[in-house]
């Protein structure tokens, strides 16, 4: 960067039903790094911006769903072309967030390869945990899972891209839809990795992605009567109680992932079937 | 190929028994038909075949007679640079405007076809429909498209909707009788079929996809369907009966795949205007582009053509 | 009920002029070596065979042929990249290296569709629209097994065999291939692979993308060559896996030369499927299935529904509207888009094919082909039926591998049962019914590992694919097709 030359500084927005807005309410909060410079204004989303994108989320789930395996895996592979193109950026993104450099460097990676590794999933796991069952009847009975639907998702602070990327990722390649609250302390990376799902063919409202504070929008995350599960990723046992009794509302699946190590166990297709529910059906064999 | 005379069935058939159809197995048969690569002469072949075969529509309560003048005078004479085209089948539109047609129309080989019976919700007394009818074919419409009722059919009422069907007929005189099925409203394509079979059964000459007022209007696998009725029928009784797909047919691409679908269902004889027709308003300029894109090498562009 | 005299009328009238699919754009080089080792090498006693289009009897290039030396060169390399970079490799970086020949097949599939066509004799539209993204989707769908293998086995722990010893047949040519490398490859297994004496240019295509994708060399390794080729695979003492898909003589030769060693080994061999329709079928559907159980791919396929069994009170309309459908085949040059049935591959499989009709003739059956004009040049067949045949004849009996169908009536869904399983063949079947509950009966009762209801010929990479009895040992695809590649053991 020559010293003639000022850079043009990013706006970060909010990525809600394929396009990228500010709040509805227009409030924002600063990023600051260690040493109390301003990194960013970031929008401090609120509870309308977050009932627009559960709309959003729920007008795209049915198609999502009805894709096929195939399509969800090519989706999926190509977001880690794109990431994987786009990794100087997010490497700078997440120094700027305090991170140091070769940690940095090791969680894009990571990222990427994550995305690859569902991607690998889409096609498998219904093998796995489906079931033709023997029942003692003369009916063929088989068990299948199907995607929950619309997923809210509250993220930890700890991780900024892997730990999204694989909430993510475990949630549509089951054809779900989801809102993720990216984290509080490192939003950076939430926003620039809407910039490369919207890249990468995966359809308008599939993933929302909200940045604000957890302490505000919590409630409505884990209240929203049409929404069908919720992840939550950090937080003390009274968050955690909140979320569990206001989930309790429309029998919400409640999922906590706050103790996961995202750089080793988060890679496993039990992160999938978290959010898939099972389908039996039965039909008679005979002439 | 001799078109036999219509051998007037009039027994409402066993609709019990009828075929049931596969939509997966549709789908894979139509796709089939869309991967078919018509080039060179026998693209500009189908292109003036599938002018010759549309019906040239306007059906909105605001049709005044000067949109029906204009519309006539885009029959007569398509375009101005390119000889030796066909003219379209006829002009299709509302009972009250057929006298504008047919004057306008004098001295021309083109059919006038009328919409009526309550067209296109069919939501009315028999009475009503039958004196719709009468009233167009009196003012000089040489076809008729009938809407069926699709509630008594949906109730299970065959009875009733073939019997209007024959009145109907009846009622037409000397003009020709399309039966519209509104295959957007029958919801499969097993009605589909089963509605297929019961207009033919009454009398129709040509079975019909839609009214084009509602969501999805014609469907290639809708028009399979009802191809493939009508030749059963033909090979039960003897008697042809025409097609006419209606409604969401823009483009030439698409008008082609169709003409495959005909060629490979039904063979030679029904590729004809007298057996098969586009209900269609913009199509033809597409195919005007289309026919003077083969003729001259370049790709066109909508200034050139007339919008009526 | 159809009458013989309201008939549809195909011939004249509108012709489809044709379609050329355009050749400007591949690249076919005029003599290819051996694929050992990641680089292409001259064949040890420097022979070279062509390989011709069977549409025009044109040559299209050379091949080499692989001596026993020139095998054993490339099982070695196998070997040395099984013991080395490959089989030391994280296993989620196999995975991304398998991701990539996907990737690369994807974006030279038109090419590969070409190639495929004029090498083998099948349709354009065909290699465009089925072989080459089956073939793509398979990698695609084994790459992302190789980190994952803990799954598919509960209990157990899963290890790769080894080197691969697999020899492919001529009528799938770059489908099968990778029907065999990508699972191989996801098990950490090596590879030496054969593709057919025909059929050997998209192997060679695909040696290049696997140079081009970066894999370590000898991880892959295609060599081209005959018989003996073939069989120095089979028989190489360093090859822990031997996989064939052919005739079920050559099948049941190789068993017997694989037999008091420890070679694990999957073969998929003939079939002769029974296509079973009721009168309560989707009757018109049930005649597309008919026509893509017996004309796709010219009949050149083991899970062809070479039998059909048709209900008794529906055979005249279905064969009535079968004839009728036959007519609008279009067969013809491969390379053009609207052609429907394309060449034989060889003039061999050609004579067979022959020599079947007359056979079929000879007993007695009755033989209706479809009247379409074929080309002077080439090896070509024309859809054929033969009805008034039963249970015992030959046409019935054995597998021609032609566009042959062979018509059975029957009046009672056991006595289509029996007949159908009446075979030491077990590869696939197809029923065609409305009703449920009989399809879940069917689908119980028929002996053989693919059963079609109210559809044929149907191929997914996770969809398990294989053969009950003489058809065949072990399965491709899907989550059961990893067993062939991995040896359990406890954890």
């Amino acid at each position: 960067m020559s010293a003639d030359r000022i850079a043009v500084a990013k706006t970060y927005k909010m990525y809600i039903g394929g396009k990228f807005l500010r709040s509805e309410s227009g409030r924002y909060f600063t990023l600051e790094d260690k040493k109390s410079n301003v990194i960013a204004n970031i929008c401090r989303g609120s509870r309308k911006d977050f009932r627009n994108s559960v709309v959003a989320a729920r007008g795209a789930q049915l198609s999502w769903a009805g894709a096929s395996a195939y399509l969800h895996g090519q989706i999926l592979y190509r977001i880690a072309e794109i990431l994987e193109g786009r990794r100087e950026q997010f490497v700078a993104e997440l120094v700027l967030q305090g991170v140091a450099s070769r940690t940095a460097e090791k969680e894009v990676s990571q990222s990427i390869d994550r995305l690859i590794y569902y991607a690998g999933w889409s096609d498998k796991y219904q093998q796995v945990f489906s079931a033709v069952n023997p029942v003692s009847s003369a009916h063929f009975n088989f068990s299948v899972l199907e995607p929950t639907g619309v997923v809210a998702i509250i993220s930890s602070d700890d991780s900024s891209l892997l730990g999204l990327v694989s909430n993510i990722a475990a949630a549509i390649v089951g054809g779900n839809t989801c809102i993720i609250l990216a984290s509080e302390a490192k939003p950076l990376c939430a926003v620039s990795f809407a910039e490369v799902l919207h890249a990468s063919d995966v359809p308008d409202g599939v993933v929302n992605i909200l940045t604000g504070f957890r302490s505000e929008l919590t409630e409505f995350f884990a209240s929203h009567m049409d929404v069908n599960a919720i992840i939550y990723c950090d937080g003390g046992k009274a968050a955690a109680k909140t979320v569990q009794a206001l989930a309790a509302n429309n029998i919400k699946r409640v999922i906590a992932r706050n103790r996961v190590d995202w750089s080793g166990d988060a890679a496993n297709p039990y992160l999938i079937r978290d959010t898939q529910e099972v389908k039996t059906t039965w039909h008679p064999i005979g002439a | 190929m001799t078109v036999t005379t219509a051998k007037k069935s009039r027994r409402l058939p066993d609709l019990s028994r009828t075929l049931v159809v596969d939509e997966v197995g549709v789908n894979e048969r139509v796709a089939r038909f869309q991967s078919r690569s018509i080039k060179k002469s026998s693209k500009v072949e189908a292109l003036k075949l599938i002018l010759s075969m549309i019906d040239l529509t306007t059906l909105e309560g605001q049709d005044t007679p000067g949109k029906v003048q204009q519309l006539c005078q885009k029959a007569i004479h398509l375009h101005n640079s390119m000889p030796g085209l066909p003219h379209v089948a006829a002009i299709c539109v509302y009972p009250t405007m057929v006298g504008v047609a047919k004057e306008a129309l004098v001295g021309h080989d083109i059919n006038i076809a009328s919409v009526a019976t309550a067209f296109p919700s069919g939501m009315s007394a028999l009475k009503v429909k039958l004196d719709d009818t009468r009233m167009a074919v009196k003012a000089g419409a040489t076809e008729i498209d009938m809407v069926i009722s699709r509630g008594n059919f949906l109730g299970g009422d065959y009875r009733y909707v073939f019997d209007e069907i024959v009145a109907v007929k009846e009622a037409c005189g000397d003009a020709h009788l399309k039966v519209i099925l509104e295959t957007g409203e029958l919801g499969t394509l097993d009605r589909v079929r089963k509605a297929s079979m019961l207009a033919m059964s009454a009398g129709a000459d040509f079975i019909k996809t839609s009214t084009g007022k509602i969501q999805p209007a014609a469907t290639m696998q809708v028009t399979l369907t009802m191809l493939q009725a009508i030749r059963d029928h033909y090979h039960d009784t003897g008697r042809m009966v025409g097609m006419k797909p209606a409604g969401g047919i823009s483009t030439s691409k698409l008008a082609i795949h169709y003409l495959v679908m005909l060629h490979e269902t039904l063979g030679n004889a029904w590729m004809t205007p007298v057996w098969f027709r586009f209900g269609a308003s913009s199509l033809a300029n597409d195919v005007l582009m289309q026919l003077l894109k083969q003729s001259t090498g370049l790709y066109q562009s909508p200034d050139y053509f007339s919008k009526d | 009920m159809a009458t013989s005299e309201n008939k549809l009328a195909f011939d004249g009238g509108w012709g489809y002029d044709p379609a050329p699919e355009s050749m400007d754009h591949i690249d076919i080089k005029s003599r290819y070596g051996l694929f050992i080792n990641g680089d292409f090498v001259k064949p040890e006693k420097g022979k070279y065979c062509d390989t011709i289009n069977p549409a025009t009897e044109d040559k299209l290039s050379r091949v080499a042929e692989a001596s026993a030396v020139d095998v054993d060169k490339a099982v070695k390399a196998a070997r040395a990249a099984y013991r080395g970079p490959w089989g030391r490799m994280k296993l989620a970086e196999r995975s991304k290296y398998i991701y990539r020949i996907a990737r690369i097949i994807q974006e030279r599939a038109r090419e590969f569709s070409v190639i495929e066509s004029l090498d083998g004799g099948k349709p354009i539209r065909e290699s465009r629209d089925i072989d080459i993204p089956l073939s793509a989707a398979h990698f695609f769908y084994y790459a992302g097994w190789a980190d994952k293998l803990e799954y598919a086995f509960p209990g157990r722990t899963a290890k790769s065999l080894g080197v691969a010893g697999q020899i492919i047949p001529w009528n799938f040519p770059l489908l099968m291939a990778s029907w065999k490398i990508a699972p191989a490859l996801a098990c950490g297994n090596t590879v030496v692979l054969k593709p057919a004496e025909t059929t050997p240019l998209t192997a060679m295509k695909l040696a290049e993308v696997i140079a081009d994708a970066g894999l370590p060399p000898g991880v892959v390794n295609i060599v081209t060559g005959a018989g003996a080729a073939g069989a120095a695979i089979v028989n190489h003492p360093g090859v822990d896996k031997v996989a064939f898909t052919g005739s079920t003589n050559i099948g049941r030769m190789i068993q017997k030369s694989l037999a008091g060693t420890n070679k694990r080994y999957t073969l998929e061999l003939g079939g002769k499927a029974a296509n079973i329709i009721f009168a309560d079928a989707a009757i018109d559907q049930a005649i597309e299935g008919i026509v893509n159980g017996i004309f796709f791919n010219q009949g050149h396929v083991c899970c062809a529904g070479s039998r059909l069994f048709v209900q008794e009170s529906v055979a005249d309309e279905v064969i009535a509207k079968l004839k009728d459908r036959m007519e609008t085949l279009i067969v013809g040059d491969p390379l053009d888009k609207n052609t429907d049935v394309g060449a034989i591959n060889s003039a061999m499989q050609l004579n067979k094919i022959q020599s079947y009709l007359k056979i079929g003739q000879a007993e007695g059956g009755d033989m209706h082909q479809s009247s379409c004009r074929v080309p002077k040049k080439g090896y070509w067949c024309r859809p054929t039926i033969f009805t008034g045949v039963s249970q015992s004849s030959r046409v019935v009996q054995e597998e021609i591998f032609g566009p042959i169908l062979a018509i059975q009536t029957f009046r009672k869904y056991d006595e289509a049962l029996t007949k159908a399983n009446n075979t030491p063949y077990g590869l696939s079947g197809g029923i065609w019914t409305d009703k449920g509950s009989k399809i879940f009966n069917m689908t119980q009762k028929i002996r053989a590992g693919v059963v079609w209801a109210n559809t044929f010929n149907k191929f997914d990479p996770t969809s398990p694919f294989g053969g009950y009895k003489e058809s065949g040992v072990g399965r491709e695809g899907g989550l059961h097709g990893l067993d062939a590649y991995v040896k359990l053991g406890a954890k």
